[in-house]
């Protein structure tokens, strides 16, 4: 070794230019979408959950109003899922097959892999959305304004986060297949409890005062309000979510930096 | 030149516990520039945990754990390493060729699809899902993706299992064209016949330690024994008897003799048996170097540290 001419080992390396870190973001998100796009066996039962119920409750069972209530409770239930599911079960199943570590090895940039989630989560929430609005305009015959329709859409895409925050702590908690059972074990009582599939009015009494400690019940509000049939105040339902999303972002983040 | 200069990875003095199990304990490597260190032991010697320090997933108890001088959870340091785990399995939906470019795009400098793909000896899968792939074909990607940044020093873990004799050549090359690029490798394997073809030093653990760090050539050494091999009627019995032999058996056909003093006992043989044939002697490889440096590490190790992660 000591008779080759040695090259002096510079501090630094190549620096990484701005604009190639903020490449390295946008690949991470267009793989992340790319990946869940391509497999339907994850993306479809995520979206079909609540429109097949929307169809049957929604158009099948129920007329006029009903059909105007249940499109935001559905909506409600329905963006619940890319969340819980689409990140819950994919950080589960990657931290078990040794994806996440690989990632950790690499300098990918930090955040870059829970961002690709996030985006992945905000769209398949946005197309769950899509489709419950085509089914209750052109099925249901619910009438809506440009205007409640984009508070629809735009609930989804936002409403998604604190879901997505809950999803990824219990993907922290266990590995591999295991965390679809738990995940449904937390999502259908969940939904239940809040009201999205009865009202919570036909629910008994201490269901419904309790119903206030249920992230989805606070999201149910605003997807009522989207519709018309919430005139009270948002802002307080708006500020529980992000609470729900931060609480949680932080107790995942703390689980992922101790065990990996 | 400063030899510290040329240092692109190093422990010193590292401790780290798991509870009770103590998974490294005062251990101490370093890894220079353009060179290949193989790092061999048993399983729970240690190795994992100091490939993980090194990369930064998990953090030292106590001791020095750098990369290119710097601490390597830092990511300016992570940029300069390209990285190969034994078990990760990659996105199954995604195609070869969108992995590869997901990867390249964590470098700053990163080499060209193309190249990564002639290296790795890939290019006929660029457009295939992964999860078509062979395990021998995704274990080929996978050292793709490890390349694709153009890093500086590579760290492969167990980086053949699975492959071919021909693909594991086409690896081997791959490295070494590698190493006169001035990469340095960290390489980890099982199989001693990879270290002796490719290592420029190695370094043996157990029970959390580095029991040995050197060229191959000196590890070999620290074992004196060589083997004898030859069709002979002479009784094994009778030449396991003689000074200096430690050992003698008839197996297939053949007497196989270990000796210290391989001259001395070929000369008594060659005597004994005027018509002796097909003779061969060979230096302990590799194998048997590690066998037994390993076996005294055990007998030096109290039981209580044995089975450690």
């Amino acid at each position: 070794m000591e008779t080759v001419v040695s090259i002096p080992l510079p501090r630094t390396g190549v620096p990484m230019s701005r604009r190639r870190v903020f490449g390295a973001y946008l690949a991470e998100m267009r793989c992340e979408c790319l990946r869940y796009l391509r497999a339907p066996g994850f993306i479809l039962p995520m979206t079909l959950f609540s429109t097949v119920f929307y169809l049957m409750f929604g158009v099948l069972l129920n007329h006029g109003e009903a059909s105007r209530y249940l499109l935001a409770s559905y909506g409600a239930f329905g963006i619940m899922g890319p969340g819980l599911f689409g990140f819950g079960v994919s950080l589960a199943i990657e931290r078990d097959g040794g994806l996440l570590t690989l990632k950790r090895a690499l300098p990918m940039p930090p955040g870059a892999y829970l961002l690709g989630k996030m985006v992945m989560a905000m769209i398949a929430a946005t197309i769950v959305m899509v489709l419950l609005l085509l089914i209750g305009v052109l099925l249901a015959h619910v009438v809506l304004s440009w205007g409640q329709m984009l508070a629809l859409l735009l609930s989804a895409a936002f409403g998604v986060l604190p879901f997505c925050a809950l999803g990824m702590f219990v993907g922290t908690l266990l590995k591999g297949q295991g965390a679809p059972g738990l995940l449904n074990l937390v999502y259908l009582p969940m939904a239940f409890l809040s009201g999205l599939w009865l009202p919570l009015s036909m629910l008994p009494g201490a269901l419904q005062r309790i119903a206030p400690i249920w992230p989805s019940y606070h999201l149910n509000q605003l997807t009522q309000a989207a519709v018309g049939l919430n005139d009270g105040p948002l802002l307080g339902h708006v500020l529980v979510l992000i609470g729900f999303a931060v609480g949680f972002l932080l107790l995942a983040a703390r689980r992922l930096r101790r065990n990996g | 030149m400063n030899i510290s200069d040329q240092v692109v990875a190093r422990l010193a003095g590292v401790d780290k516990r798991y509870g009770r199990l103590v998974a490294l304990d005062q251990a101490a490597l370093q890894l220079r520039r353009g060179e290949l260190l193989a790092l061999l032991g048993p399983n729970g010697a240690g190795k994992t945990t100091a490939i993980s320090l090194l990369l930064g997933l998990i953090r030292a108890d106590a001791g020095t754990v750098e990369l290119f001088g710097r601490d390597p959870r830092q990511i300016q340091a992570r940029r300069r390493i390209g990285v190969m785990l034994q078990h990760a399995e990659l996105p199954a939906t995604l195609r070869v060729g969108e992995l590869l470019r997901l990867t390249a795009s964590y470098y700053p400098a990163p080499r060209k699809p193309a190249d990564c793909a002639e290296l790795a000896g890939i290019g006929d899968l660029l457009r295939r899902p992964y999860a078509k792939l062979s395990g021998g074909q995704q274990r080929r990607v996978q050292f793709a993706l490890a390349l694709c940044g153009n890093p500086e020093l590579l760290f492969l873990d167990e980086p053949t299992v699975g492959m071919d004799i021909e693909t594991r050549q086409r690896l081997w090359a791959a490295i070494r064209q590698l190493l006169t690029e001035g990469c340095s490798v960290l390489l980890t394997t099982h199989y001693l016949e990879e270290a002796e073809a490719l290592a420029d030093r190695v370094c043996v653990m157990a029970h959390g330690r580095v029991i040995h760090e050197g060229t191959v050539d000196a590890l070999r050494a620290r074992v004196a024994f060589k083997r004898i091999r030859c069709i002979s009627s002479v009784d094994a019995g009778v030449v396991g008897g003689w000074s200096s032999v430690s050992d003698a058996e008839q197996r297939q056909g053949r007497l196989h003799v270990t000796t210290a003093e391989a001259e001395a006992v070929v000369r008594r043989l060659l005597d004994a048996d005027p018509q002796l044939s097909e003779l061969e002697v060979q230096r302990a490889g590799l194998a048997e170097a590690f066998t037994e440096l390993t076996r005294e590490a055990d007998q030096a190790s109290p039981a209580s540290q044995r089975e450690v992660a």
